[in-house]
């Protein structure tokens, strides 16, 4: 059985710090071209299928906006 | 099936915070609160919160929260929990706050043994009031008060509060962790941990000295903040626990 990981992201509060995108080491966020209502850059995903579910993203955001999901794939 | 890995703690509040980008408290806020809700303590604990950044960490923890006067969490921990001694009480401290205007208080708490917890976050500088030199600054540092680096004769030595505390027969548990990256993270939560357990065990005082990122007062971008906290200031501040007896 594998597993699939879903990262739910709250851009719109998301304040463009970085913190996640250089702690991935699996390189799967980016900041985006676009900038959210509070004015920031925000993080989003480049490519969700390299997630290994580590975590290191959730430890580092100063802001709590990510959360990270796990479904076994049959 | 969709199961849970990771989401923030319920000892944290449904709302937004108004720290800068990468900020280094909201991560802090996150540790301590992680820690009530593993230990299962979140009805019983009481915060004190500190002048500073931190002054409205009252919003954004989900427990009974008080505020202090500059510097005197220490003394309001002391009351708050020889009135309640089945409560977990705890100050949340900047440098400025603890290591300036509050260095009585805190010397004193300490040799009492009062038993509570202290989160003592420093970032070298008065973060809310623009950035000014704190007494935790390093030698060359510059600072809004220090434009041209902290130098001995002028502003004297950083203070190094873990290691002053540690010759203080009250001291229990002394430690300190990073909040840089997630390795360093995940250690500071375990000292907080230990420190929370320790008042549950009736030890003693407890402090934990966290090097947060102060982005705006240190004039870096977050990433950059976090480079000069690993390749600068823990040489002056080594990581790690420094007494626990
Ligand atoms: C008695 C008193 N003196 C001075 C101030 C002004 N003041 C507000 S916050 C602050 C410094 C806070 O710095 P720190 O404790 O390091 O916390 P940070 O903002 O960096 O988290 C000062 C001096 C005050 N509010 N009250
Ligand atoms: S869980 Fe790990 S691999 Fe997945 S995005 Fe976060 S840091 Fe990257
Ligand atoms: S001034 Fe510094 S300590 Fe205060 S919120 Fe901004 S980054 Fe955080």
């Amino acid at each position: 059985m594998s597993k699939k990981y879903i990262l739910k992201i709250d851009s719109e509060h998301c304040k463009g710090c970085e913190l996640c995108i250089v702690n991935c080491p699996k390189r799967v966020l980016k900041l985006s071209e676009n900038i959210n209502k509070l004015g920031y850059r925000y993080v989003e995903i480049v490519d969700i299928s390299r997630c290994t579910g580590c975590g290191r993203c959730y430890l580092m955001c100063p802001d709590y906006l990510i959360e990270i999901y796990e479904e076994e794939l049959k | 099936m969709k199961a849970t890995k990771f989401i923030k703690p319920k000892a944290i509040k449904e709302l937004y915070h108004n720290y800068c980008p990468g900020c280094g408290h909201g991560i802090v806020h996150r540790l301590v609160a992680e820690v009530v809700d593993e230990l299962n303590i979140r009805d019983k604990t009481i915060g004190i919160a500190p002048v500073g950044c931190a002054v409205f960490a009252y919003d954004y923890w989900n427990f009974d929260v008080s505020e202090a006067p500059h510097g005197r969490p220490p003394a309001v921990a002391t009351g708050v929990k020889r009135v309640l001694p089945d409560r977990i009480v705890f100050t949340y401290q900047g440098d400025g706050d603890l290591a300036a205007i509050g260095t009585a208080e805190i010397i004193h708490a300490a040799n009492r043994s009062e038993n509570i917890t202290v989160i003592f976050v420093n970032n070298t500088v008065y973060g809310m009031t623009s950035g000014q030199m704190a007494p935790t600054t390093i030698l060359g540092q510059k600072t809004l008060t220090t434009p041209y680096g902290r130098e001995i004769y002028k502003d004297g030595y950083p203070l190094k509060v873990c290691e002053l505390l540690s010759v203080i027969e009250g001291t229990k548990y002394l430690a300190r962790g990073a909040v840089t990256n997630p390795k360093n993270v995940a250690l500071t939560k375990s000292y907080i941990k230990k420190a929370f357990v320790n008042q549950i065990e009736n030890k003693g005082f407890s402090l934990v000295e966290i090097l947060s990122m102060c982005p705006s007062g240190l004039h870096k971008s977050p990433v950059e903040s976090i480079e000069w906290i690993e390749n600068e200031l823990v040489k002056y501040f080594p990581l790690g626990v420094i007494k626990d007896v």
